[in-house]
């Protein structure tokens, strides 16, 4: 079985969010990246069901030299091999772009990637490519299982979930409890230094979204602290200072 | 021309989520001089279905084939694509969820239009097409010109204002609408679903109550509960419960789980980690409880309670009662 798993590269969970150049760029100063922690899920699955079925794996990522770190840590984890599609993204259009022409020239059976990235949060990657592949695409999927040519899929739906068998090939996104994380160990950091990392130039893209500027929230006003003793006085107040009862 | 709006249904009724993007699509359609028409997919009563009117909807299109009763990303997108293209709609705008995602992702790709999620204002229509989205978990905000024939939109709970009193009682007129469905959207035999009826849906949910590790174990869970009942309350839970399931991972609030925006949100026993606050950050109004007066959780709060969740709960729930 051949398996892609696409990896985003973003702020850490606690990253304090600037911006620079008039609020037109992210500040990168002191911001520690990560591989997105959906993505980390379905790379652990994607180890896992390679090492069952004795097939391969292969990391991707469309981003630039400063992922190259991350994308070794994949590689560490179990990926045999990893592209890196040297661009700088605009939006999910282009990222889907580019995954559907890496998998569209390497039959994979599988692609998987989280559910979104916790940067942009758009959750429409997978869709994206699914469509522009013209193959399903599922997604939160937190349990997948393969048994020769079908997966069975269990997925969250609105107060619930809901279990599907279908065949491959197929676009997935992943979130927990698909696999535990996965820690890379020293044998697999110094193999990860020899596996291929392939950087390729980005296909053409028309321009679909242009980034324009980005904002913080208002500040929060200050909490108001009402004593124990009295906590019914708090049903009041929303009643009739908060207006949410 | 019209801007086109997917509704979502439950159980034969329009989800709440759906309401207001039927309310944000008729907002935009009037900005561009234009009519909203809204697309509904599976079983729903014409009764039902006029109500889209009340939030502005002109026409309503329902594809009610029996093979589309069952929730299908695949066939609802094309179905999609197919009345944007029947309307003209050069706008089309879906609710954030899963499904809103899936049907928005799959009918941008057939459509090469420009997809936007997490959209939290009505656009900038005023020459280019200008919208702003919540990004980073709720950190921040991004503005962004689409540049495409044909935009969608995904629209964030809360995105714009309501004035429920103010609905004028005009029905939409309901049309069948019949989508050519292809096999290759039904390859997938669904073998089981498992959805909690009696629950409020988190995602739609007005008010939320939710409980943290400080609630001590499940079996300490009563409390709670009766204030969510009391207070007509869907019910949540932080990672660390979810993860030693003293509740259903399905409850789990978080970056990681389910993202909720209510009017109000009320954490007891819950610290307040970074991770929790990205999924509740949308909420309108936060309550604290928790005797850590240290908690993290307070600096994001609008009112705090410092105090031990079993004394203070009970008489939250009990002023609750008297509400009525």
């Amino acid at each position: 079985m051949k398996i892609l798993v696409c990896i985003t590269n973003v702020p850490d969970t606690t990253a304090k969010i600037t911006f620079t150049d008039n609020d037109t760029k992210l500040n990168k100063n002191g911001v520690q990246y990560i591989i997105g922690p959906y993505d980390d899920y379905a790379l652990a699955r994607g180890v896992e069901l390679k090492e069952q079925s004795g097939g391969t794996l292969t990391v991707l990522h469309v981003g630039e030299a400063d992922a190259d770190p991350q994308i070794r840590k994949a590689l560490a984890i179990g990926a045999d091999d990893a592209i890196r599609v040297n661009a700088d993204p605009l939006d999910s259009y282009f990222v889907a772009t580019q995954i559907a022409h890496i998998a569209s020239q390497n039959n994979y059976d599988l692609i998987l990637m989280g559910r979104e990235s916790i940067d942009y949060n758009s959750g429409v990657v997978h869709g994206l490519v699914g469509e522009m592949l013209g193959i399903p695409s599922y997604s939160p999927v937190m349990k997948l299982d393969i048994d020769g040519g079908t997966a069975t899929i269990s997925r969250e739906i609105d107060g619930g979930k809901e279990i599907l068998k279908a065949p491959l090939p197929l676009v997935l996104g992943c979130q927990e409890p698909i696999s535990e994380w996965k820690i890379p160990n020293m044998r697999g950091i110094m193999t990860a230094r020899t596996k291929p990392l392939n950087v390729t130039e980005p296909v053409s893209v028309e321009t679909m979204t242009v980034p324009e500027k980005y904002s913080l929230p208002a500040p929060k006003g200050a909490c108001k602290m009402i004593p124990a003793g009295e906590a019914e006085m708090l049903i009041r107040l929303l009643q009739t200072e908060a207006k949410v009862l | 021309m019209s801007v086109l709006i997917y509704v979502e249904l439950d159980n034969g009724s329009i989800k709440k989520t759906s309401l207001e993007a039927v309310a944000y699509g008729a907002r935009v359609a009037e900005q561009l001089g234009e009519k909203a028409t809204v697309l509904a997919v599976g079983k729903a009563e014409t009764a039902e279905l006029e109500k889209a009117g009340s939030y502005g909807a002109v026409n309503v299109l329902h594809a009610a084939d029996e093979k589309l009763s069952h929730e299908n990303g695949l066939a609802y997108a094309d179905a999609l694509v197919q009345a944007a293209q029947q309307e003209g709609s050069k706008v089309i705008i879906l609710s954030k969820s899963g499904l809103g995602d899936a049907m928005a992702a799959r009918a941008a790709a057939k459509l090469k239009a420009g997809v936007v999620s997490g959209v939290t204002a009505l656009p900038d229509t005023n020459g280019a097409f200008k919208v702003t989205r919540s990004i980073f978990t709720g950190k921040a905000f991004a503005t962004a010109e689409i540049k495409s024939d044909v935009k969608i939109l995904v629209v964030k709970k809360n995105a714009i204002e309501i004035d429920e009193s103010q609905l004028t009682g005009t029905a939409a007129t309901v049309k069948s609408f019949s989508p050519q469905l292809r096999d290759s959207d039904f390859k997938a035999t669904v073998q089981n679903v498992e959805k909690a009826d009696s629950e409020l849906s988190l995602t739609e949910a007005e008010i939320i109550v939710s409980g943290g590790r400080g609630m001590k174990g499940p079996e300490h869970w009563q409390p709670l509960l009766d204030l969510a009942k009391a207070l007509g309350a869907a019910t949540g839970c932080s990672k660390p419960v979810s993860d030693l399931d003293w509740r259903p991972h399905h409850e789990h609030i978080g970056q990681t789980g389910i993202k909720v925006a209510p009017s109000l949100y009320i954490a007891c026993g819950i610290s307040g980690a970074i991770q929790h606050l990205a999924g509740v950050n949308g909420s309108k109004c936060i309550v604290v409880i928790n005797k850590d007066p240290e908690a993290p959780f307070f600096k994001a709060a609008d009112y705090g309670i410092v105090g031990d969740v079993f004394e203070v709960l009970p008489k939250l729930t009990e002023a609750a009662k008297k509400l009525k």
